[in-house]
C-alpha cells in the first residue's frame, strides 16, 4: 500500500487517478502513525512552500523512519521541492534535507533576472536526462512533461534530469530509494505514468 | 525550451459538444469523451471544457462530464462555464478539473479570483476574459459612460490612462454573461488585476474573431500578454495554421486554443504542430 500524503497543498483527485490507472494500491494516511502500513510514500503537492509546514515534526519523523528502512520515498512538485534543505519562498520554513540545496525563484539563476521568460512556468517544456536512473527507465532523453511552478531545485550531483527555463533547475532527482519530480507526472500523459510506473518498481 | 501549447476547447451543452459563430448559433459536434480521446491521441497539450450555456441559463458546469472526460486522460483539464462561488470550483476541481476557469463571476466578484486560488493554488485559476475592439467613443452626456477608465487604471497612472483613451490606439472592452453585457472594464487592466488577484493564467477570447476562422486577434493578444507575466492562452478566430504562426510570434501568446477546426476533423493537431515546429516554434511532437 502506497501512503499518498494530503496536507492540503493542491488536490489529490489526478494523482489518485494516475496511480489507479497503472494499478497502485493507494490509501491517505489519517496520522503520522498510519505510515507503519505503507510500502512507499508520495508526497505530492502544489503552491507555496510554505504549505509544507503541515508536515509537522511527527511527520517527519514518521517519514524518515520508513526512509531508513528503506521504503521507497517519491515527492511530486512542491513535494518534491520539500525534499530538499528549503526553499527562498519561505525562508524559515525547512525542507526534509533528504537532498542538498535549497530551492530558488526561476529565473534568478543568474545574476540578473531573466526578463524574457514568464514566472510560473507553465506547459509542456523537455528533459535532458543526465544520469540513466530508475526512475527514468524507459524514458525518452528529451521527451516531454507539464510544468506549472515558479520556484525549483538546484542542479546537483543527485540530477537525474535538467529542464531550462531562465536556466537550468533539477527536473527529475533520486538517490537510492528516493526520488523526486517538479514536473506532474500525472498530467504528463504516457511518460509521466512510465515515471509512476517506475516508482511503483521500487516499491515493489 | 518551453512549448507552446494547443489547447482544444470542447464547448458543451448538455453533455455534447457544440460550436457556435460569435457566441451564437450552436451546432453539435459530438460527445465530449469521445473527442477529448481523439485529440489526446493526436498530441493535443490540454483540454478546456466550457459549458457554454451554463452562464446563461444558470447552470453549473456538470460534474458528470467532466470525470468522464477526466477519467481517462492525463493531460491538464480546466473547466468554465457557470462557476459562480467557491463550491462550484470545488465541485469542478473534485470532479477531475485541474483548473477552472473564471469569467462572469470574477467581474461581479473579483475576490474570488482569491479564494479559489488560495485553496487549489494560483495554477488552478484560469481567467478567462472576453473582449471585443472599442472604437473611442465620446462622453455620453446622460448616465454612466461604458467608456470610462476604471479605477485600477487610475492607480496604475494618469498617464497610461490616458495613452489608453487617445485617439487610434486600440481598446478591447471585457464583456460578461458569455459576451453579452459589457463590464466597463479594459481587457489590460483587468488582466493585469486578475494576475494580482492570483490568478494563474488568461485565457483571453476575441468575441470579434470568436467562430470566424479569420485568425487570432493578435494586438490584443500582445497587449495583455506583455502587461502580464503569467501566460496568456490565445482563443477565438482560429482558421488555419499560419494563424497560430502569427499568435505565437506577433501576438506572444503562450498557447493558443481552438474547437471547431478540430471538432470537425478538417485539422490534426499533429500537422498543425509540424507546421510551427518548421515556422521554428517549440512545440511537443
Amino acid at each position: 500500500m502506497i501512503a499518498l500524503i494530503d496536507y492540503k497543498a493542491g488536490n489529490l483527485t489526478s494523482v489518485k487517478k494516475a496511480l489507479a490507472t497503472i494499478g497502485a494500491d493507494v490509501f491517505v494516511p489519517q496520522s503520522p502513525g498510519d505510515l507503519a502500513e505503507a510500502s512507499g510514500i508520495i508526497v505530492p503537492g502544489v503552491g507555496h512552500f510554505g504549505a509544507t509546514r503541515a508536515l509537522d515534526q511527527s511527520w517527519i519523523d514518521a517519514i524518515l523512519a520508513r526512509v531508513g528502512e528503506g521504503r521507497p520515498l517519491f515527492g511530486i512538485c512542491l513535494g518534491m521541492q520539500w525534499l530538499y534543505e528549503g526553499s527562498d519562498e519561505a525562508p524559515d520554513c525547512p525542507g526534509l534535507g533528504l537532498f542538498s540545496g535549497r530551492c530558488f525563484r526561476l529565473g534568478t539563476v543568474r545574476l540578473q533576472p531573466d526578463r524574457n521568460i514568464k514566472v510560473p512556468h507553465v506547459g509542456w517544456n523537455s528533459l535532458s536526462i543526465e544520469r540513466r536512473m530508475s526512475i527514468v527507465e524507459g524514458v525518452q532523453a528529451n521527451a516531454q512533461v507539464y510544468f506549472t511552478h515558479s520556484y525549483a531545485a538546484p542542479r546537483s550531483g543527485e540530477t537525474v534530469a535538467i529542464t531550462e527555463h531562465g536556466g537550468a533547475f533539477t527536473a527529475i532527482v533520486q538517490r537510492g530509494q528516493v526520488a523526486g519530480v517538479q514536473f506532474h507526472p500525472e498530467k504528463s500523459g504516457d511518460v509521466g505514468l512510465r515515471i509512476l510506473r517506475n516508482f511503483l518498481e521500487l516499491v515493489g | 525550451m518551453l512549448s507552446k501549447r494547443i489547447i482544444a476547447c470542447l464547448d458543451v451543452r448538455n453533455g455534447q459538444v457544440v460550436k457556435g459563430v460569435n457566441f451564437e448559433g450552436l451546432r453539435s459536434a459530438g460527445d465530449p469523451a469521445e473527442l477529448a480521446r481523439r485529440y489526446n491521441a493526436e498530441g493535443i497539450d490540454e483540454l478546456v471544457i466550457l459549458d457554454v450555456t451554463a452562464t446563461l441559463e444558470a447552470r453549473r458546469a456538470l460534474a458528470d462530464t467532466i470525470s468522464r472526460v477526466a477519467r481517462e486522460l492525463f493531460i491538464p483539464l480546466a473547466v468554465g462555464g457557470g462557476i459562480r462561488t467557491e463550491a462550484d470550483a470545488a465541485a469542478a476541481v473534485e470532479a477531475g478539473a485541474d483548473k477552472v476557469s473564471l469569467n462572469t463571476a470574477a467581474l461581479a466578484e473579483p475576490a474570488l479570483i482569491t479564494t479559489v486560488a488560495e485553496r487549489y493554488g494560483s495554477q488552478a485559476v484560469l481567467v478567462a476574459i472576453d473582449a471585443k475592439r472599442e472604437t473611442p467613443a465620446p462622453p455620453a452626456k446622460n448616465g454612466p459612460n461604458p467608456q470610462v477608465v476604471p479605477r485600477e487604471a487610475r492607480q496604475r497612472g494618469a498617464r497610461e490612462a490616458l495613452l489608453r483613451r487617445a485617439p487610434g490606439r486600440d481598446r478591447f472592452s471585457v464583456y460578461a454573461r458569455s459576451g453579452q453585457s459589457a463590464s466597463g472594464r479594459d481587457a489590460v487592466d483587468w488582466a493585469r488585476e486578475a494576475e494580482d488577484r492570483g490568478a494563474g493564467e488568461i485565457l483571453l477570447t476575441s468575441i470579434d474573431r470568436d467562430g470566424t476562422k479569420a485568425g487570432f486577434d493578435c494586438a490584443m493578444t500582445a497587449a495583455v500578454s506583455s502587461a502580464v507575466s503569467i501566460p496568456v492562452i490565445a482563443s477565438g478566430g482560429a482558421g488555419g495554421f499560419d494563424h497560430f504562426v502569427d499568435v505565437f510570434t506577433t501576438g506572444r501568446a503562450d498557447a493558443a486554443l481552438a474547437a471547431s477546426i478540430f471538432h470537425y476533423a478538417e485539422t490534426s493537431v499533429r500537422a498543425l504542430k509540424q507546421h510551427l515546429r518548421e515556422h521554428g516554434i517549440p512545440v511537443r511532437l
